[in-house]
């Protein structure tokens, strides 16, 4: 019988959302056994608190001074500890940027074998997941005792929380002494919503033609909708806009209601990482461009002309 | 100093890629091969730490005996001896790993610089399994990595910004893809590389057990997303987003 160890992602004593992707699987997994949730950080105690009502067997505060920031050797032996203590057939991450760093170190530390990016739960031991950019589904089996995987955010429904039940279990974190050190974190600040999170995307490519361009075009329709601002890898190598901001096969992978494709070509290492998206609309100035193959409605427009009248008319239509 | 850069042979990334009738692989027949483009990256940042540092670069590839001609590639760009390690069929991250990890016991570099992920498996594991196997720090997502004495400091792309760590070498880190613009091989450059010394092993020579711990069972195609409708103007379109996708 499984017994799943779903480790959350919090900063600043909050979860944060990708986890309750995580938490959907581990639940999945976890049927007729048992799932447990980690929480590690210098003072995790609230976020652990904040976990008690998606019926874990157990919710883990695992707090330790040297876990204060994010980094993959403390956090992958305090991980291993917890899922040996804790006899863990299953670890599961979300797949973020720290959960696809660490995942690989603990699955090497307790001899699992692991799948990256799973997209469906089959069995205790089969999963599906994507591969070559999104073109090709794989199923894969994890043959060894202990399986960790990794969970893309975008295929699984967060989890609802229910009424609260039982407390937060301390544990003892040692979290040894890490070779790599922490200098800084530089972060993006922005006051529209996450990319992953958000439920309308305007995203922009070379099309917009310059910087200046992208901030005339993609960023007040994104304003008007209330939208998070997305882009190709093309404008994020040229400068234009930060690469926390990329979507794609190496960027992030989203799946809005809405996507705006903004003078995107739509290569397939782009395509990867929004054709979950439930609407598209892509505008383009060339009739043949591949992003209106998967484009739920294309107009071919040139952006300078198109953007501010569906601005207008927006703003018509929503009063 | 002395750095191990790894080079997987992987589909060239502008064929869309078809998966056999049974399932049982992708079609390869007639299609390019090319150096996965994180790696390509890798051995771009390895040449540049040469060229400021002095030392060696040796290229380290697991595949068939086909893959010699991207450890030439490698070569070419100017990398100085190269190691193919031969596995017919698939090798896992982790087998791959452990195969890099007995290469590193022989040769002791300073640093091993992987790409952050193989564009075929998409798995991002190989560097970071190595790093724990090894007990040696990690930076993975690197787009910068600047070099002084023994201490190596890396930007690292991740979800909400930049992030610097730092380590002393050894350690190991992964590309990603801002971290440069990989160089042309010249004409002279593919000449030398012909004369470089490219050494093969076996897994057993090595003492590794590849034998999968992660077996790919049978690959499809995902459902293609339905054809969509061009719409004439912007007044249609914001009609249809609102009547009939009701998006807005
Ligand atoms: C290993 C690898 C990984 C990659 N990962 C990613 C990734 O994660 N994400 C990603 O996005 N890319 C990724 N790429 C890059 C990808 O292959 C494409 O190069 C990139 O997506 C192209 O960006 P673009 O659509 O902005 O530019 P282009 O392909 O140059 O397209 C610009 C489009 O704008 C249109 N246009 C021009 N002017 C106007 C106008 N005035 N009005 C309307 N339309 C106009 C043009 O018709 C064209 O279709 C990756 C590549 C590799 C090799
Ligand atoms: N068969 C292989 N030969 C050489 N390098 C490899 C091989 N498999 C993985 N790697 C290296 O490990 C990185 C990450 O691969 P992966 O974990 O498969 O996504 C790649 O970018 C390569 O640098």
């Amino acid at each position: 019988m499984a017994t799943v160890l779903v480790i959350a992602e919090q900063a600043g004593g909050k979860v944060k959302k990708a986890s309750l992707a995580a938490i959907t699987a581990g639940q999945q997994l976890a049927k007729g056994g048992a799932m447990h949730i980690g929480v590690l950080g210098e003072n995790p105690a609230d976020a652990a608190a904040s976990l008690l009502g998606y019926g874990a067997a157990k919710v883990h505060a695992a707090a330790h001074a040297g876990l204060a920031h994010y980094l993959a050797e403390p956090f992958a032996k305090v991980v291993a500890d917890l899922a040996k203590a804790n006899g863990a057939t299953h670890v599961v991450l979300p797949a973020t940027a720290q959960g696809k760093d660490v995942a690989p170190r603990i699955a090497a530390r307790l001899g699992a074998g692991m799948a990256s990016d799973i997209s469906a739960v089959v069995d205790d031991k089969t999963f599906k997941r994507p591969m070559w950019a999104g073109n090709v589904v794989g199923a894969v089996e994890i043959t060894t005792a202990v399986k960790v995987v990794t969970v893309r955010v975008s295929e699984f429904a967060a989890a609802a929380a229910g009424a609260a039940a039982g407390e937060v279990a301390k544990f003892a974190a040692d979290p040894g002494t890490p070779k790599a050190k922490f200098i800084k974190f530089e972060e993006v600040k922005s006051a529209r919503p996450e990319l992953t999170e958000a439920s309308i995307i305007v995203s922009g490519g070379r099309g917009t033609k310059s910087k200046e361009g992208y901030k005339a075009t993609v960023e007040p329709l994104a304003d008007l909708l209330g939208a998070a601002v997305g882009a190709t890898r093309a404008i994020v190598d040229d400068g234009w806009v930060p690469n926390d901001w990329q979507v794609g096969q190496t960027g992030k992978v989203v799946a809005p209601q809405l996507y705006f494709a903004l003078g995107i070509s739509g290569a397939i290492q782009h395509v990867a990482g929004m054709k979950g998206s439930k609407t598209i609309v892509a505008i383009n100035k060339d009739p043949d461009a591949p992003i209106f193959q998967v484009a739920d409605y294309g107009l071919v427009a040139d952006l300078a002309k198109a953007v501010p009248e569906l601005m207008e008319e927006i703003k018509k239509v929503k009063g | 100093m002395k750095i191990l850069v790894t080079v997987k042979r992987v589909m060239d990334y502008n064929v869309k890629p078809k998966v056999k009738p049974d399932g049982s692989g992708v079609v390869t027949d007639g299609v390019n091969m090319i150096v996965n483009p994180f790696d390509e990256i890798a051995v771009e940042e390895s040449l540049k730490l040469k060229e400021k540092n002095g030392g060696e670069v040796v290229v380290l590839s697991i595949g068939t005996k086909d893959t010699t001609t991207q450890i030439r590639a490698a070569l070419a760009m100017g990398a100085d001896r190269g190691i193919l390690v031969l596995a017919d069929g698939s090798v896992d991250p982790d087998a791959a790993a452990r195969l890099i990890k007995a290469v590193y016991e022989q040769e002791k570099p300073d640093l091993v610089v992987l790409g952050k992920q193989a564009i075929d498996d998409d798995s991002s594991q190989a560097g970071q399994l190595l790093a724990e196997y090894l007990g040696l720090p990690q930076a993975t997502f690197a787009s910068k990595v600047d070099v002084a004495g023994k201490t190596v400091t890396v930007t690292r792309e991740v979800d909400g910004g930049l992030e610097t760590i730092s380590f002393d070498m050894p350690g190991v880190v992964t590309a990603d893809l801002r971290l440069n613009t990989p160089r042309y091989a010249s004409l002279p450059g593919i000449m030398k590389a012909k004369k470089k010394e490219v050494k093969e092993f076996t897994p057993a020579a090595l003492g590794v057990d590849i034998a999968p711990k992660v077996k790919v069972l049978k690959l499809e195609e995902p459902k293609a997303r339905q054809a969509g409708q061009k719409v004439p103007d912007v007044a249609t379109l914001v009609g249809k987003l609102r009547n009939e996708a009701k998006a807005l």
